[in-house]
Formats: C-alpha cells, structure tokens, sequence
C-alpha cells in the first residue's frame, strides 16, 4: 500500500467486521525515539490464541470469497521492513489490538498519507459504529471522536450528512495542521 | 478554528431536508473496499464519488461499500443500482472514471460501457 493510511482503513474494516461497535485508532509518532506507533483497537467478536497465532500467515482467512487473506500479512510486511513489528492481541468476546511498529526515518516507511480521507471513508462505510481517532506528535495530542459528534447533532442528524462530512474533514485537517505546526 | 457548536447550527439546518434522505429510493452506488480494492486506489475513487454526488445535490442517491466480490484484479469495482434496473459493474475505477459514471450514467441514465466489466472481452 502506498500509504499507512490504507493500512489502517483496511484493517478497521476488520474490526467493523467483527461486529465492533467502538474502533480507536492511535498514530503516535516520536521523534525522540525515532517510533512510529500505529493502534486499531476494537470490541468486536475477537479470536483465540489459535486465530491469533496463524493470522499473520497470509493463507489464513475466515472469509469465503477468497482462499487467502492479506490485509494482516501487507501490514506486518510494511512494519518489518522498517525494523519494526505487529503486534496482535486479542481475546474471544472481548476485542482486538493491533499494535505496529516501525521506525519513524526509515527509507523504506511508507508516508502516513491521508488520514481525512480515511476518516472520512470509514464513517461514511459504517453508520453505527463510533470511531475514536487520536493523533500524537512528540507531546502533543489531537483527538476525534464520533460520540462527540452525534452528540452535538442530537438523533435526527446522521454523520454521513454532506455538511456534517464538511465539518469533520476541516475539523480533521485543522487539527493535524495545527499538530504539525500549521503545515499540513 | 472548528467548534462542535457549529454542529448545532448544522443540525438545525439539515433538520428539515433529513426526512427526504430518508426515504431514499433512488440509486445506490457500491464502492468495493476489501484489502484489494484499497491497494488498487478504492478511497480516492470513493471520496470522488461522495464529491461528484454532494456537488450535484443528488439526495436520492446512496453511496455505499461492499468488501471482496472475489475479482481482486479487476480492482476498483463501482457497482451501480438503479430501481428497476440490472445491476451494472464497472472495474478499474479512477477518479475520472468515477466523475463520468455519476454523470452519465446515475444523473442521465447512460451506462459508460466502455468501463464496464467485460467491455475489454468486446
Ligand atoms: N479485528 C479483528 N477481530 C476479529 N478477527 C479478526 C480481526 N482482524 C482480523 N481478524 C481475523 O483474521 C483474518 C485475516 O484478516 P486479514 O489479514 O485482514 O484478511 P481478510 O480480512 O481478507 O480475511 C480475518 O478473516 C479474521 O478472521
Ligand atoms: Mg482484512
């Protein structure tokens, strides 16, 4: 994938298939310590040790579509390239907690990318689940969340409202920008 | 600065149009985004989709997404439905492809059918 960003849009689509109703996304990038951190954690139906142990192998899959599933294997791949790693923990009823690592410099770390649009894309795919989304640089933090959202627009109002999207995608962006010191 | 009172604005506005939403019976655009559509370029074409439908003001129209239908080379898969209407599929999606199906074929009815699936077998 060309971006992180598309990682993370495809493997929160997991979590939705697992039937979450709550998925927090953290991007956490140190500069000090030259990490990038990347979290998907979910509540969704989870796996056992077993599931957990033979996802990373790409011929593992619980679709029917398709004999081999991929999106766990590309990212583990990505994050070992940038001597890093992916860490999974999971347990049956509970949740999931994807976890990767890579390093921050690395030539081969592909950009973070767009991660608006990824937003953006998730919460349009998926009307009833909450999504949490929080970005930290060094110290600094910027945090999105659905719940608040609804909130604010009360019952009637979906999020996939076009003036509602509107405001999301600058409410994204504006926080990013002021994260990285007003450049996007 | 964006605040969630603007929200509240938003949401007195919208109130009124929401109830036409609802009742949508028109077209439904289905975007494929499993792993394979995204590798091959799923979000952009989604987001060019959302745009093309929020500037023409197409209030009858859902768009929405499917995971893998199984032809993971054939990536981006558009899948339009129109009431009364088979099912078109269109592959290999861009931005720019995208803009001339909600165009031409959800505003005007005329399928694009040299994007559609099969149309390279012709
Ligand atoms: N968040 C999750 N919750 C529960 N099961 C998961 C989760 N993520 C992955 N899995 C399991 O791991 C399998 C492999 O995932 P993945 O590599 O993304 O391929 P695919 O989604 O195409 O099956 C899934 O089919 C599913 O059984
Ligand atoms: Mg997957």
């Amino acid at each position: 994938m060309k971006e992180l960003a598309l990682h993370i849009l495809d493997l929160a689509q997991n979590s939705i298939t697992a039937n979450a109703d709550l998925v927090r996304i953290s991007v956490d990038e140190n500069l000090t310590q030259d990490t990038l951190t990347i979290s998907i954690e979910d509540n969704g139906y989870g796996m056992d040790e077993k599931q957990v142990d033979k996802v990373k192998d790409p011929f593992v899959t619980s679709r029917t579509s398709r004999k081999v599933g991929l999106g766990i294997p590309l990212m583990l791949a990505a994050c070992q390239r940038c001597e890093g790693d992916l860490r999974i923990e999971s347990q049956k009823n509970v949740g999931t907690k994807l976890i990767a690592t890579f390093k921050h410099s690395h030539i081969d770390r592909a950009p973070l990318g767009n991660m608006t649009d990824t937003m953006i894309s998730l919460i349009i795919g998926a009307e009833n689940i909450n999504f949490v989304y929080i970005h930290i640089i060094n110290q600094e933090e910027f945090c999105f969340d659905t719940r608040e959202i609804r909130q604010a627009l009360g019952e009637v109002v979906p999020l996939s409202e076009p003036d509602v999207l509107d405001w999301i995608k600058s409410y994204i962006n504006e926080g990013l920008s002021n994260l990285r010191g007003g450049v996007l | 600065m964006k605040t969630l009172k603007e929200l509240e604005e938003i949401r007195k506005r919208t109130l009124e149009t929401i109830n036409v939403r609802k009742d949508r019976t028109g077209t439904r655009v289905v975007v494929g985004m499993a792993t394979c559509g995204i590798a091959a370029g799923a979000r952009p074409v989604l987001m060019s989709i959302m745009d093309e439908v929020k500037k023409n003001n197409l209030a009858d129209v859902v768009v929405a997404q499917t995971g893998c239908i199984g032809m993971c080379r054939l990536e981006p898969i558009v899948e339009v439905y129109k009431p009364g209407e088979d099912k078109v599929t269109y592959v290999k999606v861009t931005d720019a492809k995208a803009l001339r199906i909600i165009n031409e074929h959800v505003m005007q009815g005329k399928i694009v059918e040299e994007y559609t699936i099969g149309a390279g077998d012709k």
